[in-house]
């Protein structure tokens, strides 16, 4: 108690350069911190879109390239599957629901999803949520578009709004169609999920607009009109789509499912589900994030080097005052437990404040995350786990403080209680 | 027997020299005595000091400190021992800077228990000290640096004998004050001393101080190591 008094108003007297070291180990616990939170958020960020899809099927194709097209709209869109495949798969004895996805054009660079009712019923995110209108309802008209939360926030849209799609993706496009404007029904509630980035037309419609396309661009003269297309919607139904969302009705049906739908003579497809998927993604990642922690790591030692480092340079000044302790009582090992008790108060000071750096930072990200990259990321607790590395840093600053500490122990042993000037 | 120091055959060498600095044969104080130590530097006083202070360990003779033989304890019981026994002024800079006055003083009590339950109420002692060694209480709470150097003597001598221990080791407590506050600080340091009940063992290579102390002992005459050949 008297050394932990001592070493604090000692801190205390030197307070300058010891909220620099303090700074400095806060610094790199909070890169450490965040890197860690970080890197859960985004898993935990995937994880919330496919929670409640228990298989996703596409042309063939890597697993995990489907997987990041279809749902996250990384990467460009592969082959599609045919209209009876999406039958075979819906006459599935096992399969609950399915959602057809069609991707391809794109609304100012947001991707626009052709996909049915199915969607909003059935469509399942983070613990088993269903989708929530916002404003509006799903779709009524086919000319219907129903928006992300983001897309409702950023472009101010509301319901009753007509847009204009761009045929294909990207930024900028050249190519609008113009002949068909689409009315926002409904906006959605926020899902941290892509969803809340996508805009979402009844599948029928993305058949309709492209008649008089098909050759990539516009034929002048070509194309249906708005009531024209009404009536023939039915006739439109799409020959083709991206991908097929599957609900089951057992989950554990799914690995039966997976092996025929792989094997399916028809043509190519590929089966996945998602969580084995992600674990794949996670592997790819893997490397990258063990670089990213890896760096976190070699800046907390430089900030506990940096510790001693001050500690051993106010060792020489300091040698009067080790004189003046030994002289009124103090044993050598008091001096040496002195230095590792200021260490230790740096450590903790260090690691509360690197805490709550890094949680100040992800909180005042969090939004700029979300509009961007639509990473929901929140200040969650450190695990157990974390917890134990928090505290084996804590441990290790005390155990590096060991050095100026035997140090001074020698010393003082050496001086006695002779002051030196 | 009933001696607060008993110095018998000392012989000191620091290690990794060949001649002794220290050599001997007998030096005393009884209880209560204020001793007066001539000695020039090099006569080897600092040694002196370390060794009683159990600081270092003689290679030969005897050390008796309250009729404690020091080289029987282990390294933790003499440290153990100089906090409970001893009372330590420097020539100058004794007190921790950071720390406030008051803190500085009751420093030892932090270190021995027994030097602790002799001072009753610490802070009560404390105070009563500095008001003996006339350090006015607007002081007590200022940390140590922001004194003179005058008054950080006077703190000094309060914070050697918070707790009464049996001897007070001062080495040239006043070389760094003027001859009027040097005799005020001794009269003070005297006082205090008598109330304690301390032995003093005052070093210094100023005479002129000699004649208040009860006895003087002139270093070089009995240091037989530091004659020259």
């Amino acid at each position: 108690m008297t050394l932990l008094r001592l070493a604090w108003h000692s801190l205390l007297n030197r307070r300058t350069t010891v909220m620099l070291t303090i700074f400095t180990i806060a610094l790199s616990i909070a890169l450490l911190v965040l890197v860690e939170q970080l890197r859960q958020d985004v898993r935990d960020g995937f994880y919330r879109s496919v929670s409640g899809t228990d298989m996703i099927v596409g042309a063939r194709t890597a697993p995990v390239q489907l997987l990041l097209n279809t749902v996250f709209g990384i990467g460009t869109p592969g082959n599609s599957i045919s209209h009876e495949t999406l039958e075979h798969i819906r006459d599935q004895r096992m399969v609950e629901w399915t959602i057809p996805l069609l991707i391809g054009d794109s609304h100012r660079g947001e991707r626009v999803i052709g996909t049915t009712q199915d969607f909003f019923e059935h469509y399942r995110y983070a613990d088993r949520q269903s989708l929530e209108m916002a404003a509006g309802e799903p779709f009524a008209d086919l000319f219907d578009v129903v928006i992300g939360h983001q897309i409702a926030r950023r472009f101010g849209y509301s319901v009753g709004d007509e847009i204009h799609l761009a045929h294909g993706g990207g930024n900028v496009s050249l190519h609008e169609h113009e002949a068909h404007p689409f009315t926002v029904r409904g906006a959605l509630e926020p899902t941290g999920t892509p969803v809340d980035r996508n805009l979402y037309i009844p599948v029928n419609a993305y058949g309709v607009i492209h008649v008089g396309w098909e050759s990539g661009v516009h034929r002048p003269g070509s194309g249906l009109d708005p009531d024209e297309a009404r009536e023939q919607a039915h006739e439109h139904e799409p020959e083709e789509i991206s991908a097929v969302l599957v609900g089951l009705t057992t989950p554990a049906a799914v690995f039966g499912l997976q092996r025929d739908l792989n094997e399916y003579e028809a043509e190519p497809l590929t089966a996945l589900m998602p969580g084995i998927t992600l674990q794949q993604l996670w592997r790819l990642t893997g490397v990258a994030e063990l670089v990213l922690r890896a760096v976190a790591v070699l800046v907390v030692i430089t900030g506990l080097l940096g510790m001693v480092t001050v500690l051993l340079t106010t060792l020489n000044e300091r040698r009067r005052e080790m004189a003046i302790l030994r002289a009124n009582g103090a044993r050598a090992w008091q001096i040496a437990a002195l230095l590792v008790f200021e260490a230790g108060l740096i450590v903790a000071g260090g690691l509360l404040l690197g805490i709550l750096l890094a949680f100040g930072a992800i909180y005042a990200l969090g939004p700029w995350l979300l509009e961007v990259f639509g990473l929901a990321v929140g200040v969650t607790l450190p695990e157990p786990w974390q917890w134990a590395v928090l505290g084996g840093i804590f441990v290790i600053g005390l155990l590096v403080a060991l050095a100026p500490a035997i140090m001074a122990y020698r010393r003082t042993l050496a001086d006695g209680m002779q002051v030196r000037l | 027997m009933n001696r607060v120091l008993d110095i018998e055959d000392l012989r000191f060498t620091w290690p990794g020299q060949d001649e002794a600095v220290l050599a001997i044969e007998r030096l005393t104080i009884a209880p209560g005595e204020k001793l007066f130590l001539h000695g020039p530097s090099g006569s080897g006083k600092s040694t002196l000091l370390a060794a009683i202070g159990a600081l270092v360990v003689p290679q030969a003779g005897r050390i008796e400190l309250c009729g404690q033989d020091l080289s029987s304890l282990s390294r933790g019981g003499r440290d153990r021992f100089r906090a409970d026994h001893l009372g330590v002024i420097f020539q100058q800079f004794n007190l921790l800077p950071w720390l406030d006055v008051t803190a500085n003083v009751t420093l030892p009590c932090r270190f021995s228990r027994a030097r602790a339950r002799r001072a009753g109420d610490v802070e009560a002692a404390a105070a009563r000290l500095l008001e003996g060694m006339d350090l006015e209480s607007s002081l007590w709470h200022r940390r140590a640096d922001q004194l003179s150097v005058g008054q950080q003597q006077r703190v000094a001598a309060a914070r050697a004998l918070i707790g009464q221990p049996d001897l007070v080791l001062a080495d040239e407590p006043t070389s760094s004050l003027d001859a009027d506050r040097r005799d005020r600080f001794l009269d003070l340091l005297f006082e205090r001393i008598e109330e304690a009940g301390s032995a003093l063992l005052f070093v210094s290579h100023d005479r002129q101080l000699a004649v208040r102390f009860d006895r003087v002992v002139d270093l070089p005459e009995i240091n037989r190591a530091a004659m020259p050949a």
